[in-house]
């Protein structure tokens, strides 16, 4: 049998380091702390909330607005490898469900703007050979930043392309070594009602938490982002570090990750916890498999009017589906 | 010059603070509309808006009879036909956004949605149920049907079941707020429950005439 590798599906690393890398980085050659950098970076990036239609059409010689307007050339990629073309910057970091700071998909990046996210520590434990407490900035220059274009499809019905910057959750998992007794990982996100007033919400168990796999964290698509458009991923976008696993439902997508832990019992995920017949591990892309309530064979893509079919596993069928022989997709939705 | 409230003026405040209030939603949203202020999916946008109006509405209107029997208000009796008019026109707004706007008139997908679904089914059926309580609400109407009439608008409260389970079933799950229209949904309901009906008011009449003789005493 031949087996074919659609063209771009192998997804090369990005030839060009985002801008916010190397920016950092020299930055850090000035001798200014990389904390002043992350801190300055917020202070220019773009306001958010309300502001978008003024945005569009006023000229401004500001800088961050016509940052924000211009921010397609910051991705070397103009569409995912179906030729669909990359949401816009102002779409991706305006419209985001985030109910740690508010469950008004549109309220997300007013709410979550200036959110402290330096200095930042990921703690991995387990069952690994290597645990450790990591810093994000040691994440940033340990490993190569890609730039991934990917498909997001959300639970809701709607989806967007993304050009995300970050590395295969995979180069790290090697670095720290699952023991052979790990079955599954387990991503929570910080706990921090104080500031995220979307966690005192009695409707949830906070903090958040997702699972996958050890082979599906091993999968070459899933990525832990630090960016995206070559910017530094903002709040609303789970800044600093978070997961994004192509083919699942856009809430497996873990943000603002602090803890990730290796371990031989199925994480329960905060979604499973809210309705378990609703919500389960697996939570793959399947246009066969509804929700109870609602249909998932069509959805709509930010930007167009009418509904497009959802693809099985998201379209990235060919690179997942191996992962899932023998099992019942709809008995583990 | 002191202006003295009428019962007409008290009417009319009444009359026209419901008419605008009840389309100010739409106008926002054809405001909003127009100048491209409904964010990144539009079409979501108008779905929630006119949705969030609908049930608003029919609540407000299920809500004149109790507050008629709690408190005695009965200047504001005759805005339940408005209010449930102006619910039935998102309804209609909603269900033309959710079949041509959202699914472009694809019969195939909308019967799937509409019949497999239940989230979308218990709004259809909703929608399907106002009509006839729509189509019927003229004086001319209400002579013709005589007894019947009362009867078949009492289909309103599983008409404002069916609503509420319908946006309870839209949202990925339970939070406070479609927690709290059901809540409200509940109370107004159980405020017609006769014997519960009977002591409200009977309560209220005990009140009425305590203050009265207490006024009385006073002078």
């Amino acid at each position: 049998m031949l087996i074919k590798t659609k063209k771009g599906l192998e997804i090369p690393s990005s030839e060009i380091t985002p801008k916010y890398l190397y920016e950092s980085r020299r930055q850090f050659m000035k001798g200014v702390a990389t904390l002043a950098a992350g801190s300055l970076l917020a202070a220019c990036s773009p306001q958010f909330g309300g502001a978008g239609a003024e945005e569009e059409t006023a000229v401004s010689s500001d800088q961050s607005t016509t940052q924000s307007t211009n921010t397609a050339g910051k991705a070397n990629a103009t569409a995912d490898e179906l030729g669909d073309p990359l949401n816009s910057y102002q779409d991706i970091t305006n419209f985001n469900n985030y109910y740690e700071f508010t469950q008004d998909k549109q309220g997300v990046a007013s709410a979550a703007a200036g959110y402290q996210t330096t200095p930042w520590e990921v703690e991995i434990s387990g069952m690994v050979n290597n645990p450790g407490v990591f810093g994000v900035e040691d994440l940033l220059s340990q490993f190569d930043q890609e730039e991934r274009v990917y498909r997001l499809r959300c639970v809701e019905g709607w989806s967007m392309v993304i050009p995300w910057n970050g590395f295969p959750l995979r180069k790290l998992l090697e670095l720290v070594e699952p023991t052979s007794t790990a079955k599954y990982v387990r991503f929570e996100t910080v706990y921090d009602p104080d500031n995220m007033p979307g966690q005192k919400s009695p409707w949830f168990t906070w903090p958040y938490v997702e699972g996958l796999t050890v082979d599906e964290a091993m999968n070459d698509l899933t990525l832990l982002a630090t960016g995206l458009y070559g910017e530094q991923l903002l709040p609303q976008n789970g800044a600093p570090i978070r997961l994004v696993v192509p083919w699942k439902y856009g809430f497996k997508n873990i943000k603002s990750i602090v803890k990730i832990e290796l371990t031989d019992t199925q994480p329960t995920s905060l979604w499973m916890e809210a309705a378990p017949n609703e919500y389960g591990f697996y939570a793959n892309v399947n246009p066969n498999v509804d929700h109870p309530r609602w249909s998932q064979a069509t959805e709509r893509r930010i930007g167009e009017l009418s509904r497009r079919p959802t693809l099985m596993f998201n379209g990235y069928e060919e690179q997942v589906a191996n992962l899932y022989e023998g099992i019942d997709l709809q008995e583990n939705f | 010059m002191t202006i003295k409230i009428t019962p007409k003026t008290t009417r009319n405040i009444l009359r026209w603070t419901t008419h605008v209030g009840s389309l100010l939603p739409l106008a926002l949203l054809l405001w909003d509309f127009w100048a491209g202020q409904l964010g990144p999916n539009p079409i979501q946008a108008l779905t929630i808006r006119t949705g969030d109006t609908a049930v608003t509405l029919l609540l407000l209107s299920l809500a004149v009879t109790p507050l008629n029997i709690v408190f005695g208000w009965k200047q504001i009796l005759p805005l339940r036909k408005p209010l449930g008019l102006y619910a039935f026109l998102y309804v209609v707004t909603h269900f033309l956004i959710f079949t041509w706007l959202d699914y472009g008139l694809n019969v195939p997908l909308i019967v799937d949605e509409v019949v497999n679904k239940r989230f979308a089914l218990v709004g259809f059926a909703a929608f399907l149920l106002l009509i006839p309580l729509a189509v019927t609400s003229t004086k001319w109407a209400m002579r013709k049907l005589g007894k019947n009439w009362k009867r078949l608008h009492q289909t309103v409260y599983a008409i404002g079941i069916l609503a509420i389970i319908h946006y309870v079933w839209a949202v990925k799950t339970v939070t406070t707020k479609p927690f709290v229209f059901t809540i409200i949904l509940v109370l107004l309901l159980v405020v017609r429950i006769k014997p519960i009906k009977q002591s409200l008011i009977s309560l209220r009449r005990n009140w009425e005439k305590r203050s009265v003789r207490q006024a009385s005493s006073t002078i």
